[in-house]
């Protein structure tokens, strides 16, 4: 390893030589140091140290063997070699430098690297709903035509959910319902014997019970059917239920109104179709179907391929239950619309069995994500 | 029901094909909806109605294809000869349960299989061929509509029909041969001396049509659709008469019906029919409705023409005075659905064509309402989808001892029971949304869900008196790893404090100062890792492990962490309304103590003894760091506390940092903890 030599001589040939040799040695080991670097962090810090230190570093024994002790005549040419001599190792030093850390920051990084294909950390996000999903558009659609949200209770009397309803004690009607009882009513007045809504109908008549026309609500809500469940068949489901009363409100208006809803929906491609229906509470009493938005109305599973699809019930709000509110019949009109969310749900995400919605199943939840 | 098109043919024949014709029907209110056969066969599936029981034969559905095409209905006239008197006594008891009662006798039938072309139009509409005279009943049914029935006159006693309420005690074997225990709300056909059928709903065995019958008594008469329905619904018996009394038969139908299964019978059986016996024990009033054009167009929002609606109406059988806008309009027998003006538009509407409407939207003045706690229930559900956990739906419906197992205070709350449940398992509503999701953890648990987290809002029931008690709650779920193993690093088990930390999450959307946790919890969580949130006086939430029992007794292998939150005790709080605090520039100082403290000291106790001391430069009071057992002494712990104090005027000095530390250990000292050397 190289030392710094005593000089024999100051002769300006002896100094030249003693130069080049210093030089060449530390060309040489900044090379080495270099090259270090990349694997050994300190290797550079070594070889500055032992070239640079203050204290007996290889550049301050230059001073002291060959400045220091050259005789009087030969010290001010002594001295300017020197200095130069110093310029130039300490140029080569720091330029080492500079190759060495950029050396060692790309080494650290690659050491740093990571297997990108290895999968990410997924923090979980819980899902909302296919059900209350659906239900969330419906209602964010009505929202901005204007309709404020109503709710009433789940448990209601025989009054609400069907007599004010026109529903008569004992009509036919009643027995499409297929009603959950709550027991031991058989005591009391049947109106006021409790059961278990069969629609979100009666929020229609709480509504106008508490408000003047007019009137714009839509009703989202849980219903219950003694339905066994099956594949398309629950005890438990959701309706959107719709209301719109004031004076001249007419057939036009309904129709007008769904349209307009079911294409802020399904987009603006969709049609809608309309065509008698009955139902006690509205007259005159409507179906109303829209062009399958999955396959554009050229059939495919959720349209039974006829092109079309069965989603709301509507119509003209029925005088007589405007009489069981005391709204005047002969003054205002208005009308209602009524749909079950989980069929839509069913067919907006291909879900083929009903029961899946209320497993709690996390397979079938994370879909939804 | 089944409709055959070249049945409908017979009285109305538009020059188009039957598809078409179909089509037409359906956007006019008797929907299409299946088709079957083809060519003369062609047979629709009609989905009609309970309303439009006129239109539950041949004759109603042709009758609407009239008013669709404009085309005349061809008449049905049955001729039969009307030499033979009908020397058979009948009378109604019963005003109000049957208005009207019409029979023929035919005799000297010879009872066979039936013709032909009776049979096979039959059998197209999925009617099964008996014989010549049962046939002819049935075939009117599906032609007219008019329910009607013949008896074996010979087995008729004393030789009369007698239409009463059943009196107590009194039996009738019907067709099917099912013995009926009849009430005296029943009404009968009765002959002297016993019940021969239930009126509206089925014969009896004894009279009915064998092939030895040789002289037959035909009744088309008009029963009382609620007396009709409550018999019918009483025996749980559901026939083609009983749907069709029921929902309103034609009062003006009975003669017609009578001589046209007269007709069918001597043709197809043979023998000679006598004359008509009649016997109106009420009339049916016939409604006359005024009717204006102003109404149609307020209602439609379409100007209809005055003649329009005169031949929409004349088409469908009814008998209009005036020529508009006024008008007065007399309903059809047939059409008991029709009582209002409002009916009447229903009419003109559907025949003009609900699609020639235009479409327009409702001019609106008013605002939109949001309801009271709208805001505050989706911030819940937006925390808890933040949070992880995946939106729930769960039956309503629990099992007796679920309903009274999870819900505190059980003995005062009477849960509600369904009176007729679908199954014993689902025979109470629900009390908690608790039992609900632990089915729902068993079922993923069951199929190898290991990490389930679930929440559900919903309502809970009890019943309160007389009523029911409707309330919503909350509940989440969570059981697994909070952190699952893998590649990027070890597994964390979920603990107590995940739920904890949850829950607190939860409430921090609320303005509530105060909120306090204790042990005070249900029998069905771990008594020692489950606690109750309360605000003030309220409890908000409580929530921890499951019970290992009930968790085993569920078979739920791993343990769950649950939480119930009382969101309506929530609810009467503000949002929190976030306001800004400056943020200091000065440097916050963090001092660690560590404490040896007497087993049963608590965290929160320490916290209330920091807080009172009310010093606002303690910024944080937090817990680092807890150890048991090595060189500690038997019932104690050590606790390493971690203040951080903070000004928010001015960088604090050292000696007001000690001399606060030394009140902090002055504090912790009067609990009982020491200050570890």
């Amino acid at each position: 390893m190289y030392s710094v030599p005593k000089l024999e001589d100051f002769s300006p040939a002896s100094l030249d030589a003693a130069a080049a040799e210093l030089l060449a040695a530390l060309d040489s080991e900044s090379k080495s140091a270099e090259s270090q670097a990349a694997s050994d962090p300190k290797a550079f810090e070594e070889f500055r140290n032992r070239w640079m230190a203050r204290k007996n570093g290889l550049l301050t024994q230059v001073n002291d063997l060959w400045l220091k002790v050259a005789p009087g005549p030969a010290k001010r040419d002594v001295g300017q070699r020197v200095n130069a001599l110093k310029q130039k190792a300490e140029a080569l030093v720091a330029e080492a430098e500079q190759v060495a850390a950029s050396s060692g920051l790309a080494a650290k990084l690659k050491s740093e690297s990571v297997d990108i294909s290895l999968p990410g950390i997924a923090r979980p996000l819980g899902v909302r709903h296919p059900v209350l999903r659906t239900l969330d558009e419906l209602i964010s659609v009505f929202v901005k035509m204007g309709y404020s949200i109503a709710e009433g209770p789940e448990i209601e009397s025989d009054y609400y959910n069907f007599e004010a309803l026109n529903f008569p004690p004992n009509h036919p009607a009643r027995d499409t319902q297929d009603t959950l009882f709550i027991a031991n009513q058989e005591q009391r007045q049947q109106r006021d014997r409790l059961l278990l809504r069969t629609h979100t109908s009666p929020v229609q008549i709480r509504t106008m019970e508490k408000l003047e026309p007019p009137v714009r609500v839509i009703c989202p809500g849980k219903v219950h059917r003694n339905d066994a469940p099956d594949a398309t068949h629950s005890p438990v489901f959701h309706q959107l239920e719709g209301l719109c009363v004031d004076t001249n409100i007419t057939f036009g208006d309904l129709k007008g109104t769904l349209d307009h809803a079911m294409k802020s929906l399904f987009g603006s491609d969709v049609k809608t179709s309309f065509r008698p229906s009955f139902f006690p509470f509205t007259e005159p009493s409507v179906e109303v179907s829209i062009s399958c938005p999955f396959c554009g109305g050229k059939g495919c599973r959720p349209c039974k391929q006829s092109g079309w699809i069965e989603l709301l019930g509507a119509g003209m709000v029925d005088p007589n239950v405007f009489g069981f509110v005391d709204y005047d019949p002969k003054k205002l009109s208005g009308f209602a619309f009524g749909m079950g969310v989980e069929r839509l749900a069913m067919m907006t995400y291909n879900v083929d069995d009903i029961q899946q919605f209320f497993y709690g199943d996390m397979r079938f939840l994370e879909q939804f994500s | 029901m089944k409709i055959s098109a070249n049945w409908v043919r017979d009285f109305v024949s538009p020059a188009v094909s039957d598809r078409d014709v179909a089509e037409a029907l359906t956007v006019s209110g008797i929907a299409i909806e299946g088709y079957f056969g083809e060519g003369a066969d062609e047979t629709w599936e009609a989905e009609i109605t309970t309303n439009r029981v006129d239109a539950m034969n041949h004759y109603g559905v042709a009758r609407e294809v009239s008013a669709i095409y404009n085309l005349d209905l061809a008449p049905i006239d049955p001729k039969v000869s009307t030499s033979v008197p009908a020397d058979f006594p009948i009378v109604i008891d019963d005003a109000a349960g049957c208005a009207r009662y019409t029979a023929r006798i035919v005799r000297g039938v010879k009872i066979a299989p039936a013709p032909v072309e009776i049979a096979h139009r039959l059998e197209l509409i999925d009617q099964r061929s008996i014989s010549n005279v049962a046939d002819a009943t049935n075939y009117v049914l599906n032609e007219i509509g008019q329910p009607t029935h013949a008896f074996d006159l010979d087995k008729l006693e004393g030789g009369k029909i007698i239409v009463r309420r059943a009196r107590a005690g009194e039996v009738l074997t019907t067709l099917d041969g099912v013995e009926r225990k009849l009430a005296p709300e029943d009404l009968v056909i009765a002959d002297a001396v016993k019940p021969v059928a239930i009126a509206g709903v089925m014969g009896g065995e004894s009279t009915m049509i064998t092939y030895s019958t040789k002289n037959v008594l035909i009744e088309s008469a008009w029963f009382d659709p609620a007396s009709v329905r409550r018999t019918a619904r009483r025996l749980g018996m559901h026939t083609d008469a009983s749907h069709r009394y029921e929902r309103g038969a034609d009062p003006g139908i009975t003669q017609l019906a009578c001589a046209r299964v007269a007709e069918l019978i001597v043709a197809s059986a043979g023998g000679v029919a006598s004359q008509e016996i009649d016997v109106i024990a009420r009339t049916i009033p016939q409604p006359r409705i005024p009717l204006s054009s102003s109404e149609v167009q307020r209602i439609l929002g379409v100007e209809v023409a005055s003649t329009e609606i005169i031949r929409i109406l004349h088409r469908l059988g009814f008998v209009i005075e005036g020529s508009g806008p006024e008008f007065r309009i007399t309903v059809p027998t047939w059409r008991l659905d029709v009582e209002r003006e409002i009916d009447l538009i229903e009419e003109v509407a559907r025949i003009y064509s609900y699609l020639r409407i235009p479409n327009t939207l409702p001019s609106f003045a008013g605002g939109v309402v949001e309801l009271p706690n709208a805001r505050k229930q989706a911030e819940l559900r937006s925390r808890l989808l933040a949070l992880g956990y995946n939106e729930s739906l769960s039956s309503t419906f629990i099992p007796q001892e679920d309903a009274r197992f999870f819900v505190e205070g059980a003995a005062n709350a009477e849960p509600v029971r369904i009176a007729n449940p679908l199954s014993e398992e689902a025979s109470f509503l629900r009390t908690s949304l608790v039992p609900g999701l632990l089915l729902q953890v068993a079922y993923n648990l069951n199929r190898g869900n290991s990490e389930v987290r679930l929440f559900e809002a919903g309502h809970v029931y009890a019943m309160q008196g007389e009523t029911v008690d409707e309330h919503n709650s909350l509940a989440f779920v969570g059981t697994g790893a909070a952190r699952e193993s893998s590649v990027h690093g070890k597994p964390e088990s979920l603990n107590f404090f995940h739920v904890k930390g949850d829950v607190e999450r939860l409430l921090a959307a609320f303005e509530a100062p105060q909120v306090t946790f204790d042990r005070t919890v249900p029998t069905w969580l771990h008594p020692g890792r489950a606690a109750r949130a309360k605000v003030g006086d309220a409890t908000v939430a409580i929530f921890g492990q499951l019970h290992p029992e009930i968790a085993a007794a569920r078979k739920l292998k791993q343990d769950v962490f649950i939480a119930e939150v009382f969101v309506e005790a929530l609810y009467k709080l503000a949002l929190h309304q976030p306001t800004y605090t400056p943020i200091s520039k000065y440097p916050a100082v963090e001092r660690d103590f560590s404490f040896v403290l007497p087993d049963g000291v608590e965290f929160e106790s320490i916290r209330q003894k920091l807080s009172a001391l009310a010093i606002p430069e303690f910024k944080a009071i937090l817990p680092a760091e807890t150890f048991r057992g090595g060189s500690l002494a038997a019932g104690t712990y050590s606790f390493l506390l971690r203040v951080r104090f903070q000004s928010a005027e001015r960088t604090l000095r050292d000696d007001e940092v000690a001399n606060w530390a030394l009140q902090i250990v002055k504090a912790v000292q009067a609990l009982g903890g020491s200050l570890r050397q």
